[in-house]
């Protein structure tokens, strides 16, 4: 291993200690370009993100709605690979904020796991978040992630059964990512009563941090979940925010106003 | 799970086999969804379960297999294209005279009763050649379910009768333009319809594949068809075939017709993947046979996976849109690695001679993908010679490709379609 590597942990660790919730960001590398992904990636960290979530483009990407599919669809007509995301992950993580990889599983499977999570630490990666793999699955992973010392998160939903939050609580290590709604990833005008109802569930059953995902777009709601989630997690609207009409450098700029505005909303829901 | 072994004289002696783990076919299978998928797969897999002992599920579907889908489908002996095919014995398992003209209505009579039983009001389903989404408009009209259908556009464009059968049997038809546009598209976008309303909605997966239950579920309501031919077979020719042939996109058909001879060793089974314009070309559907294909992941199981160096999917393409899919079931995996059937393709050209064979010379107009194992089957009945006898499923009929074989052969002017 040749980088340092934040962990996830201890940047939400860090957050608690501050009385407030985390801040984690979602972009896809390689949208609009993959240098236009890094520079907005390093936009997020200075403008308040605590964590940042780097996205891997997937032809098939079947829990992320039609914001995030496009901005795949772009990355990947324009030639994003899976190599710019270690790219991608070292930027994060010089600009000073933990970086978590999101990504769809045939992705880390045809690259293959152990190299995938070697390459992951190497490049100083906190670890993984698999919407599509769940523990039952995942032995391998298991595996490598304990091997290279990376985070391994992941989801839960409204629909989680207790034995089910048991089984996958208890294979997360970094932070449990809750699913704050049955749906696709997307900006939504309000966020779903059950994600309350979901935290206090995860909180009966793991000590782990417990973050909120899925519909988050607005101060106000980063602001709604700090006060009870430890993280709240921010996609489409940053996506959306980043793929406007104009120049680059001005879209940056409007993404670095609504990410400062997300990251005042998660401290004026202290706890 | 069982399965059966079978002596020579050909009785059914059914003998339970163990399996590693639950929805795995060897190395293939699983269920890679999201969590908030699993309770509904969970919730599914009980329900099939309790119906596969339930003497009430299973007269209601043996009742609705005898007077609405039309079984025991018959068999049908093809001498005259038999000559071309070595002069092998050639018999056809007639899927194609079901109810809905295809295979298809099997499997979705028995998930729409399972959805009545689960409780659930909706039923989603994605198509490619139209065959599994009129299917499914037609058991949710029959018993009184509400009813979406995703098609990509591109199949829309080229299967509008069949869009237009899917509406008046009150289904809606949604024309998903993501992607190529294609079945693997229309798959995503009926994945997150499920993920969104998975407390009201079944989503009744037309093939083989996807997460645990549904290969080895829609298996189990396909084999009907391996059964009764099995039985058809013997009776008229007093032995087994020498060979089972079928096509495979997804492989349902072919998985229905297989399932009751993989006990039976002497029996060859050859899968017929989509070769289009030829795997050298890059434009096919071989999962079996391209450079490409590897075992992968996508639509949550593990399988043969056309992808590229980084694990994107690469685009499928086949003049059969039933067969226009970039992986494949899971047990076929299992029976091409294990070794215990063949696969093999066949190109665009060959399909279209086979189609336009068998209208000549036995007045029956195969669906394309149906036309795919007639291409196997005059190149297994070669091999096997005079005293080969090789049974094929036509699983569909091709009143839908009467656009694609009009325009391929000629018979109509362009703008009169």
């Amino acid at each position: 291993m040749t980088a340092t590597t934040t962990g996830v942990g201890e940047v939400l660790a860090r957050c608690r200690a501050e009385g407030r919730a985390a801040l984690i960001g979602y972009l896809p590398v390689g949208y609009p370009t993959v240098e236009g992904s890094v520079a907005a990636m390093r936009v997020l960290v200075e403008a308040g993100c605590d964590v940042v979530e780097v996205g891997i483009p997937y032809s098939d990407p079947v829990i992320d709605g039609p914001v995030n599919q496009e901005a795949m669809s772009v990355a990947l007509a324009g030639g994003a690979r899976v190599d710019d995301v270690l790219t991608a992950v070292e930027a994060v993580r010089d600009a000073g904020a933990a970086a978590v990889v999101m990504t769809y599983w045939n992705l880390v499977l045809h690259r293959g796991v152990e190299r995938f999570a070697a390459e992951l630490a190497a490049s100083g990666g906190s670890g993984l978040i698999t919407p599509d793999l769940v523990p039952d699955e995942a032995q391998d992973w298991l595996d490598a992630s304990d091997r290279h010392g990376l985070d391994r998160v992941f989801l839960v939903a409204p629909s989680s059964t207790p034995e089910r939050l048991v089984t996958v609580t208890t294979a997360c290590r970094g932070f449990v990512y809750a699913a704050s709604t049955m749906g696709v990833t997307g900006a939504r005008t309000s966020v779903d009563s059950d994600a309350r109802g979901l935290v206090e569930r995860v909180r009966q059953v793991t000590d782990l941090p417990v973050c909120i995902g899925l519909g988050v777009s607005t101060r106000a709601q980063a602001a709604e979940i700090a006060a009870y989630a430890d993280g709240v997690i921010v996609g489409s609207a940053l996506v959306r925010t980043l793929g406007g009409e104009g120049e680059l450098a001005d879209r940056l700029e409007a993404l670095r106003t609504l990410t400062a505005e997300l990251a005042a909303g998660v401290r004026e829901g202290q706890r | 799970m069982t399965t059966h072994t079978t002596d020579s004289a050909g009785t059914d002696d059914l003998v339970p086999v163990e399996v590693e783990r639950p929805g795995r076919f060897g190395a293939f299978g699983g269920r890679y969804v999201p969590e908030a998928l699993i309770p509904a797969l969970e919730q599914l897999d009980e329900a099939r379960q309790k119906a596969a002992v339930d003497p009430e599920f299973q007269d209601e579907l043996a009742r609705l297999h005898a007077t609405y889908t039309g079984r025991p489908s018959i068999l049908t002996e093809v001498p005259r294209f038999a000559a071309h095919c070595g002069g092998a014995r050639v018999l056809l398992k007639r899927e194609d005279l079901n109810h809905t003209g295809s295979h298809k209505i099997n499997n979705v009579l028995a998930q729409a009763l399972i959805t009545k039983r689960m409780g659930k009001t909706r039923i989603i389903a994605e198509t490619g050649a139209g065959q599994h989404g009129v299917a499914t408009a037609t058991a949710a009209a029959l018993m009184g379910l509400e009813c979406r259908i995703y098609m990509g556009k591109v199949d829309t464009e080229r299967q509008a009768l069949n869009v237009a059968r899917m509406k008046i049997l009150g289904a809606e038809v949604v024309a998903v333009e993501h992607g190529s546009a294609t079945l693997k598209d229309a798959i995503n976008e009926a994945l997150r319809d499920w993920v969104t309303n998975v407390s009201t909605t079944h989503y009744a997966i037309g093939t083989v594949t996807g997460p645990h239950p549904f290969p080895e579920m829609v298996r189990d309501f396909h084999k009907i068809i391996g059964e009764e031919a099995r039985a058809q077979v013997l009776e008229l020719t007093g032995r087994l075939p020498d060979a089972v042939v079928a096509c495979v996109g997804g492989g349902s058909n072919a998985m229905g017709i297989f399932h009751r001879f993989v006990g039976d060793e002497g029996v060859r089974l050859v899968g017929v993947e989509a070769g289009g314009e030829g795997v050298e070309s890059g434009r096919h559907a071989a999962r079996f046979a391209g450079s490409s294909s590897t075992p992968g992941v996508l639509h949550g199981a593990m399988s043969y996976l056309m992808q590229d160096r980084d694990g994107q999917t690469v685009e499928s393409h086949s003049i059969s849109a039933g067969l226009d899919y970039p992986s494949v079931g899971p047990e076929h995996a299992h029976l091409r690695d294990s070794g215990r059937a063949e696969y093999r393709y066949a190109t665009d050209d060959q399909v279209m001679e086979a189609f336009s064979l068998l209208a000549r010379t036995e007045g029956i107009i195969p669906a394309l993908e149906s036309a795919h194992a007639l291409v196997g089957a005059m190149q297994v009945g070669r091999e096997l010679g005079p005293d080969g006898l090789v049974l094929v499923n036509l699983s569909g009929r091709g009143d839908k490709d009467m656009h694609t074989a009009a325009a391929w052969f000629g018979l109509v002017e362009e703008g009169t379609q």
